[in-house]
């Protein structure tokens, strides 16, 4: 998957031979390097603030971070235009802030602010940006595999060329939801995107113990879609992957599965004392595949990037959370005196 | 000259079955508006289990009745899904009971997302339960459910119990922009009443809307759904035993006109409420406590009663069934003991 590609049109020829409709991916990682670095260390570091802010007892309840799996979230939304829409899930700062979210207003959800995403009311866990098209996080696992069928037939069925990214985790692909998500999705042929981020722990319990036939991927057959195993630690693959997958989504060929295999460093939650897995495997992951590290690894040694150009990149991302975290603290606390009645529209 | 029949033309009210009644309405709110698509089991080719979708696949196409997978929690999900993007979508359990099946999307997504999601999306689906016992279908396939859904902040129930109600509260539900359950009775699909079709899909009656079906002077039943029409058979009865029975139908269950019952409380001064579902924790307890919970409780003449159905799955066999189940004759023992109480 190691491709070179000269520009975009050129990678959709690549992965789908004439098949071009005119929709631009937002950002391009093979050929805009800097860009997608720059959404992934936006994401890093937003992830990074949220755990000391966590620490610092400034958070309430629980999050889920994503660290390590940039590159998954980086590597499809960069694909997606303004318009489409992702569902995402509980571990859900990655895709939403590759998808265009404010980091300040997401902060300001976290810090339990009114000028939150959620105005206090969600939380971590279901921060969505549905004007943007993203229909939200979602604190039950596939807990937004049926509700992307359904975001997915509006689109079919008002005609739009939008699509929808259902991203979820390993875990997910044993929830019943999965299979009546996928088994609709291609029944009707739905421009539905499923991506498996699959970090190989749903909470403790590892990929090898609970999925029988070892491939989340593989099940794409039972439902006669494309499914694919990438390495989702490798932006410029998982791009190119979701690219060919977005692109037939868009053109009507129906829905894919898309497996990007990835890792988180951080436990399940602020609970998690690691007892299901290794410091080894942790530190090899994280020192070894790290999906920032290796990116721009790669891309200073074939010369698309510069060094110069990755320390500014590093020293902008803190910067812009730096003053996401300022301006989010300065917000006016969430009020319960907005709560009469908010159950109903 | 108008090619309409008589009572059309003059909107009198027509004779129609519930079940067609619901039927007008879809076609209403299908013609009406393009976003209203509906799904569900067998609801095209088939025309559903029950015959209510009978017709509207030749009418709208398969784009608009669409016959889906035997898959419950797909179906309301895909209705969270599309609601939230732009449509109104009407989706059908089949059974009622079959909705356990879809509780994640209902519960935890649909009644959620508007409060959860900082009031920046509304979710305007209706789904539509088949629910009840006396068909001899047994415990998988009668129960009454709507409580469960009624406890839930974000969902609105209704529950209605005529051919017009059933009319005209669907097509209050889906103007309403929150998911509404839709808890239509098997056993009042064929009951005939006079129903006065709209030609506008602007309500008539509002959810959270209760009805007095009958006035009277001795005592209030609260009853919904199909215990209001054995309510009304009692009150029947009731007359002739020389006590004046008030019949409230509630209609809605969430939102809970209790001011209605408690103007009615306040005149009475005795209160039974019945439905079908068993007592624990239902209903008739939320009834009673939102009349004791006000200067009602002042008026009450004797305690409260509950005729409910049995603390059991709903039994097979017809005899056992039809004990499962208040029937008229309980409604009408009960109220002859409160006003001996």
């Amino acid at each position: 998957m190691h491709l070179r590609c000269t520009d975009v049109q050129f990678a959709f020829d690549l992965v789908m031979p004439g098949s071009y409709i005119g929709v631009m991916p937002r950002r391009d990682p093979v050929n805009d390097p800097l860009s997608s670095l720059r959404s992934m260390l936006e994401i890093r570091r937003f992830e990074e603030a949220v755990e000391e802010l966590f620490s610092r007892g400034l958070l309430h309840g629980t999050m889920h971070l994503s660290i390590g799996q940039e590159a998954v979230a980086e590597g499809v939304c960069a694909t997606l235009q303004t318009g489409d829409f992702i569902t995402s899930t509980h571990r859900g700062h990655g895709h939403t802030l590759a998808h265009g979210a404010d980091p300040t207003t997401m902060m300001a959800e976290l810090l339990q602010k009114n000028t939150g995403y959620c105005r206090g009311r969600g939380g971590s866990m279901h921060i969505a940006d549905v004007k943007n098209g993203n229909l939200g996080a979602n604190g039950i696992v596939a807990g937004s595999m049926t509700i992307a069928v359904g975001a997915a037939l509006s689109q079919q069925m008002i005609g739009t060329d939008k699509v929808v990214v259902c991203f979820f985790g390993d875990g997910a692909a044993n929830e019943g939801a999965f299979h009546e998500s996928l088994n609709l999705a291609k029944v009707w042929d739905l421009p539905v995107v499923y991506v498996c981020e699959n970090n190989q722990y749903g909470m403790s319990m590892s990929q090898d113990r609970s999925t029988a036939g070892g491939s989340v991927a593989a099940r794409a057959a039972a439902y006669g879609m494309p499914g694919e195993t990438v390495d989702g630690n490798d932006v410029e693959a998982v791009c190119l992957a979701s690219l060919e997958a977005v692109e037939r989504a868009r053109s009507g060929g129906g829905p894919t599965l898309l497996e990007c295999i990835t890792y988180r460093y951080r436990g399940h939650s602020k609970s998690d004392r690691n007892l299901y897995r290794t410091q080894e495997e942790i530190e090899d992951w994280r020192d070894n595949r790290d999906p920032i590290q290796r990116f721009i690894g790669k891309c200073v040694e074939d010369g698309r990037l510069s060094n110069e150009q990755v320390t500014a990149a590093e020293s902008a991302a803190r910067e812009s959370l730096r003053r996401a975290v300022s301006e989010a603290f300065a917000a006016p606390d969430a009020d319960p005196a907005d709560l009469e009645g908010a159950a109903y529209a | 000259m108008p090619t309409l029949p008589i009572w059309k033309a003059l909107h009198m009210p027509e004779m129609m079955r519930y079940a067609q009644a619901v039927n007008h309405a879809l076609r209403l709110l299908m013609s009406a508006d393009e976003r209203v698509f509906m799904a569900g089991e067998d609801i095209g080719v088939y025309g559903g289990a029950f015959g209510v979708t009978d017709g509207l696949l030749d009418t709208f196409g398969e784009r608009r009745v669409r016959d889906t997978p035997i898959s419950e929690e797909v179906i309301a999900g895909l209705a969270v899904g599309a609601a939230i993007t732009g449509m109104r979508p009407i989706v059908e359990m089949q059974f009622a009971d079959f909705v356990v099946n879809a509780m994640d999307p209902i519960v935890n997504q649909a009644a959620k997302l508007h409060f959860m999601y900082g009031g920046n999306v509304e979710v305007p689906m209706v789904i539509r339960l088949p629910g009840g016992g006396g068909t001899g279908a047994a415990a998988q396939h009668s129960q009454s459910l709507e409580a469960w859904f009624a406890h839930v902040p974000g969902l609105k129930v209704v529950a209605p119990a005529t051919a017009q109600d059933a009319h005209d509260l669907l097509i209050a539900s889906v103007a309403d922009p929150n998911p509404v359950m839709v808890f239509e009775h098997k056993l009042l699909y064929k009951e005939e009443g006079p129903v006065e079709v709209r030609h506008t899909t602007e309500p008539v009656v509002q959810l959270g809307e209760a009805i007095v079906r009958r006035s009277g002077d001795d005592l209030t039943i609260v009853a919904y759904s199909i215990m209001t029409v054995r309510a009304l058979e009692a009150a029947e009865r009731l007359e002739d035993s020389g006590i004046s029975a008030e019949v409230v139908d509630l209609r809605s269950l969430r939102p809970l006109d209790i001011e209605t019952v408690r103007a009615s409380v306040r005149r009475t001064g005795r209160l039974l409420v019945t439905h079908e579902a068993p007592a624990a924790v239902g209903v008739g307890a939320e009834v009673v406590a939102g009349v004791v919970e006000s200067d009602a409780l002042d008026h009450l003449l004797a305690p409260v009663s509950r005729v409910c159905g049995l603390p059991i799955p709903m039994p097979y066999a017809k005899a056992l069934e039809t004990a499962t189940i208040p029937q008229v004759d309980d409604v009408e023992r009960a109220a002859k003991e409160l006003m001996n109480a």
